[in-house]
């Protein structure tokens, strides 16, 4: 059971990402994260905390929750239902920058249901995509501006990201199925 | 607003058992757990703007209603709409129901135009498990005769715990007609599960036989039932249903039952006044209480739609063969 990376390797990562947002985006001004649930959300917190700390200036973020907007829930077995949690976004997205946030990037489909779930909520100016891990394999034209780390993996393979504020640790284990 | 304040270990539990709603008695405490706690991402989901999520886009659910409804009827028709299911309505006067056709036939035609849920009310109890025994549809009771209403115990409980934030422990009185009413059994099997102490009040010519045995109280004397309650939740005194002279006069019914604020003194001070609606003024509750600031009876109904669409979700999906536990 490889670890990818560990809870240093996951704060740099974090920490560059704050400074590739504010290159890209010339500053804050109008910009906000938006992390999918569950594991999406901690880590928009955590670049969050990066981008106050590098550029002093207050940042909103908000959580969403794609379960409603999913395309492989309704097809599947009943015993299989992903719980549903609160979508909140506690401030307007038309017009704004809005920087997705999510822990791995796989096939792309949480990708398409987020940004779906995201548009009914207003139209933003943009939107960008972080990813902390990209492990390739992807079934939808989707690409992340942000990528922590990318980890080839096999389809056979699954990516665990495990955060301290869930999961009591910081570290991105990479498992192989038999 | 504090995003990160998240639970920190998924739920057991993301699944009901069971294909069909047919009845709180089917439920387990963490299945009405479960239920609530997506009725909250639900009640979100009306807050927006765009009030639609597209989850049951390409499902049809027929309400099929052998009985006058309003609240119920509208409701799910709405949660069905927010959740993108098509929707149609049957109402009895419209259809074959008036040529003689029986409920067997008039549920085998719609099954042959593959609904994926039918909501079905009916006035003979009994009538949701007739139909789940017959259609692949996942059936939902929406009330059927004197036996139960699911749905309507649920948002119930949804609307306590969102103004108490538990059921536990809580002191609840409910107050009216017991006799008839599927809206109590529904509520005394959902609030007993979720350890709640249910105290229930009615003349004795409305007190049906066995109370007891399902974990509640029994009183004849209102005082006695509100005295220090959390809750108090009244019952409509069916006026079509009171042929058998179960008390002398409505007058008197309002003198001796009827939910006045000398009575809504008695019980805790921030207790919530609750009724499934219709309501009768100045029979089974006071307008200055049912319109009072206690009062949560709008709530209840607002309510409805996010339970209804956490309802209509969990049951929606699964192979048509499938048939759990």
């Amino acid at each position: 059971m490889p670890v990818v990376m560990d809870a240093e390797r996951i704060s740099r990562a974090l920490t560059r990402i704050a400074h590739e947002i504010l290159e890209h985006n010339r500053g804050l001004s109008n910009l906000s994260l938006v992390g999918v649930r569950s594991r999406g959300v901690p880590i928009a917190q955590r670049i969050a905390d990066d981008l106050r700390k590098i550029s002093g200036e207050d940042i909103s973020v908000g959580a969403l929750d794609i379960t409603l907007y999913r395309d492989d829930i309704m097809g599947a077995s009943a015993g299989i239902k992903p719980l549903v949690r609160k979508t909140e976004i506690p401030f307007s997205i038309d017009g704004r920058t809005i920087v997705l946030v999510d822990d791995v990037l796989y096939t792309g489909r949480t990708t398409r249901a987020a940004l779906d779930a995201l548009t009914d909520f207003g139209r933003p100016k943009s939107i960008q995509l972080v990813a902390l891990v990209d492990r390739g394999h992807r079934e939808l034209p989707i690409k992340a501006d942000y990528v922590g780390k990318n980890v080839p993996t096999s389809r056979q393979e699954s990516v665990q990201v495990k955060l301290r504020e869930l999961d009591g640790v910081d570290e991105v284990v990479l498992q192989g199925k038999e | 607003m504090d995003v990160a304040a998240q639970t920190p270990a998924a739920p057991p539990l993301t699944a009901l058992r069971h294909k069909h709603l047919l009845g709180i008695a089917d439920l387990s405490a963490e299945e009405i757990v479960l239920i609530l706690d997506t009725a909250e991402a639900m009640k979100e989901v009306g807050r927006r703007t765009i009030k639609k999520v597209p989850t049951l886009r390409g499902r049809t659910v027929i309400n099929l209603f052998f009985e006058p409804s309003t609240r119920t009827r509208t409701s799910f028709e709405i949660a069905e709409k927010r959740l993108s299911a098509d929707t149609l309505n049957v109402a009895i006067a419209s259809s074959s129901v008036v040529k003689g056709e029986t409920l067997v036939d008039t549920a085998m035609n719609l099954e042959a135009m593959s609904p994926s849920m039918i909501v079905l009310r009916h006035a003979s109890s009994g009538a949701c498990h007739l139909l789940s025994r017959i259609c692949k549809a996942a059936i939902v009771n929406a009330g059927d005769g004197m036996h139960e209403h699911p749905t309507q115990a649920l948002l119930d409980a949804f609307t306590i715990r969102e103004r108490k934030g538990r059921l536990k422990g809580l002191k609840i009185a409910i107050v009216g007609d017991l006799l008839h009413s599927r809206v109590l059994r529904s509520n005394v099997l959902l609030l007993t599960k979720l350890g709640a102490e249910v105290w229930v009040c009615a003349p004795a010519t409305l007190i049906p036989p066995g109370m007891q045995q399902m974990g509640v109280r029994v009183t004849t004397k209102v005082e006695e039932a509100v005295e220090g309650a959390d809750v108090i939740m009244m019952l409509r005194i069916q006026l079509e249903r009171m042929q058998g002279g179960y008390f002398p006069s409505l007058r008197e019914y309002f003198t001796t039952f009827g939910m006045t604020e000398a009575r809504v003194k008695r019980a805790k001070p921030d207790a919530i006044i609750m009724h499934p609606g219709p309501i009768n003024r100045g029979v089974e509750i006071a307008s200055e209480v049912a319109d009072g600031s206690a009062s949560v009876i709008l709530d209840q109904v607002a309510n409805g739609v996010a339970v209804r669409m956490a309802v209509l979700y969990l049951l929606a999906g699964g192979t048509d063969d499938e048939t759990v536990a």
